[in-house]
């Protein structure tokens, strides 16, 4: 239909690769930040998202090249995710054991566990989730092909007010919050931290499976070892940027999401210098807002109470 | 505080524990130390003499998993290769070894346990300094490291490297690429400025501009090896400009073919062969031959030949001709001209008339970077140097 002229972008090419940037790539972050937030309401800080990321994404591809049905490889990734939760959740609550320390263990124990199971699905090619067509409208394949979304973006954008719904006005909402504030008033309301935290782990992690599964099976779909490129952990940091509220862990996956497809894009128009920079956005913008959020003068608003608080 | 009870261990259990342990790791290394050995002692012996029917253990390391479509992939399929060819090759593998002290316990491994006589620790970075220590800790086995990093004088006499000038292989794949490419923009998809990555680009350009002098390469640097999400990053913002022709000098190229696939761009390999990937886009590739080198240096090795005597070169290089790569089978899409046009600069590589550095050449800020007259030869050490990008690429190799 148009020429090459009309076709090719040039600067809103930037804008709009951001743009798609921050569907495709924000989706990891929107299910792990979400996944996150829910875990440390509940007042245990999991870090172990990062493997749990592998381990989804490994198990996803996994199983949509073996059975053929990638629907199938999303819910195995979130059970894959909610196995090692279970590990976590429990590991972490054993006395005198660090929420932090175990965290780490658990990358290395999920990714471990994901490039060892992985490695004969580096090679095939497995079948991918259908994406949603949102640019029936335009001609221009640029235009199509940003406007290709994920149904698990879908998903996780719906997920989000959802949370921030049940943490405000359901009674489970309360029993996590109430948990994370103060584990001492919960047990005397009668609620167990233990199988509340327990639970809450389990199902954050759930989530960061199929976090994994939307970076094998969507984008960049494919698996390889490389894939989560600590993703996980930059999560984590943005959950505190968006002050453990999902809906504010909506915008921050999709800010992340975006600063991703910078550098790329604007090499692609030609900006040739600072491409280091640019490809440091991401990890520039976790800082930032570390130093931004971070004051020695208050504590942090929105913070649950006991996050990461050796159980009384 | 009766959660404590449940950690509690009795002296009684931990001397149990303790037996338990060692008497686990005495029989299981009993138990490999044992089939290892009796290879071993094989092995010393088909080092020694050139007997036939003897068995010569080999071993490979790669620094990530061997099926990857890439630089892993077509070295160990250059040693199934090897395998195949040559029968008394015994063959071990190991792959995903980072380039830390973990490639030289697995160095250590396969020569103590498997008894291995030749080893080809394929990684870049595995050379300095694990292969020149273990080069030296053990001076009867043989190393061969890709690269082309030794140097006369100063390394141990055992390590010879070797590497090829694929970018004859990426000229042709130019061609190709310039003379399918409708927009005229080509992509390339590149991890980092060092100079093997910028004559890949170069050539491909120059290859392209052969056949249409317009041609433009846009390139876009990830900053390194293996990052699936900036190189699918990069080759969707270049579909977005209109580039339809991708190609990539990465670790796995597998991202960027499937990118191009899925935007219905075309798509040329490099490594191995990607046309499985994208079999509707893919035009051709720049392929390693592996397979081709690793069976003439067994070959010289099992005649007696070694790299201490001086018999097999310590630097080995090659081109197309020397069989140190090829070319992908073309495409669906590339058309018969294009393939006459590719197989004659081939078969002018294949007699040596080919000499893809010859100037005038400029750069793309407009100096001259070889003059005209002067023609730089694929084995001229200033290529090896290089620090340009040639005219019509698009890019900056400054950070």
């Amino acid at each position: 239909m148009s020429s090459p002229a009309e076709s090719a972008l040039g600067w809103w090419g930037v804008l709009l690769a951001i743009l798609a940037g921050t569907m495709r790539g924000g989706t990891p972050f929107l299910f792990v930040s979400l996944g996150e937030c829910l875990t440390e309401k509940s007042g245990k800080i999991n870090l172990g998202l990062e493997g749990t990321l592998l381990m989804g994404a490994m198990s996803a591809y996994a199983i949509s090249y073996l059975t053929g049905s990638p629907w199938l490889g999303v819910l195995v990734a979130g059970i894959s995710g909610l196995a090692l939760g279970a590990i976590h959740g429990w590991l972490s609550q054993q006395p005198r054991v660090n929420d932090v320390a175990v965290g780490i263990a658990m990358i290395i124990f999920g990714s471990g566990l994901a490039f060892f199971f992985g490695k004969p699905f580096i090679k095939p090619t497995a079948p991918q989730l259908p994406t949603i067509d949102l640019a029936g409208w335009s001609q221009n394949p640029a235009v199509e092909a940003a406007l290709k979304i994920s149904p698990l973006f879908i998903l996780g954008a719906l997920l989000a007010p959802f949370l921030h719904w049940f943490f405000s006005s359901t009674r489970w909402g309360l029993y996590i919050r109430a948990v994370g504030d103060s584990p001492a008033a919960a047990r005397a309301m009668g609620i167990s931290p233990f199988k509340v935290r327990m639970l809450s782990v389990m199902a954050g992690s759930f989530l960061a499976g199929i976090g994994g599964a939307s970076l094998s099976l969507y984008y960049p779909g494919v698996w390889t070892e490389r894939i989560s490129s600590g993703q996980g952990l930059m999560a984590v940091a943005l959950v505190i940027f968006a002050r453990w509220n999902p809906l504010q862990c909506l915008l921050a996956s999709l800010l992340f999401g975006g600063a991703q497809a910078l550098g790329p894009a604007l090499q692609s128009v030609g900006i040739k210098e600072g491409y280091y920079l640019f490809n440091a956005a991401p990890y520039i913008l976790t800082l930032v807002i570390m130093i931004l959020t971070c004051s020695p003068q208050r504590t942090l608003t929105g913070a649950p109470g006991a996050l990461g608080q050796e159980d009384a | 505080m009766s959660q404590e009870k449940l950690f509690h261990l009795s002296r009684r259990q931990i001397v149990r524990g303790l037996l338990a342990a060692t008497a686990f790791g005495v029989t299981t290394k009993f138990g490999t130390g044992c089939t290892a050995s009796t290879s071993g002692q094989a092995d010393a012996g088909a080092n020694a003499g050139s007997g036939d029917g003897e068995q010569m253990t080999v071993g490979f390391i790669y620094v990530g998993p061997k099926d990857d479509y890439g630089y892993n992939q077509a070295h160990a399929e250059g040693a199934a290769g090897l395998t195949k060819a040559l029968t008394w090759v015994k063959l071990v593998e190991e792959a995903s070894v980072p380039e830390t002290t973990a490639v030289t316990e697995s160095m250590r491994s396969m020569i103590d346990i498997d008894g291995a006589k030749v080893l080809f620790p394929t990684s870049f970075g595995y050379f300095d300094p694990h292969i020149l220590k273990m080069a030296q800790e053990y001076p009867d086995v043989q190393f061969f490291h890709c690269g082309g990093l030794y140097k006369e004088g100063t390394h141990p006499k055992n390590v010879g490297s070797y590497f090829g000038y694929i970018d004859e292989a990426q000229y042709i794949a130019g061609i190709v690429a310039g003379s399918t490419s409708k927009t005229g923009k080509l992509g390339f998809v590149a991890a980092k400025p060092i100079p093997q990555v910028l004559r890949n680009i170069n050539s491909f350009t120059l290859g392209a501009k052969s056949v249409n002098p317009d041609v433009t390469t846009q390139v876009i640097f990830t900053g390194d090896w293996s990052l699936p999400l900036k190189e699918a990053e990069a080759a969707n913002s270049m579909a977005d400009q209109d580039v339809d022709v991708l190609t990539c000098h990465v670790d796995s190229p597998k991202v960027v073919m499937e990118t191009a696939e899925k935007r219905g761009i075309f798509c040329s390999g490099y490594h191995a062969n990607q046309s499985a990937l994208a079999p509707k886009g893919y035009l051709t590739g720049a392929e390693w031959d592996w397979a081709n080198i690793y069976t003439k240096l067994l070959t010289d090795i099992k005649s007696g030949k070694t790299l201490m005597s001086g018999d097999i070169p310590h630097l080995l290089r090659g081109g197309l001709k020397d069989g140190f790569c090829k070319v992908s089978d073309y495409g669906p899409a590339v058309s018969s001209d294009t393939k006459k046009a590719a197989e004659a600069a081939k078969a002018k590589f294949m007699d040596g008339s080919m000499v893809i550095y010859t100037g005038e050449i400029k750069d793309n800020k407009g100096n001259v970077v070889i003059p005209a007259g002067t023609s730089l030869k694929q084995q001229d050490p200033k290529l090896e140097e290089m620090n340009y990008l040639v005219e019509g690429v698009i890019g900056s190799i400054g950070s």
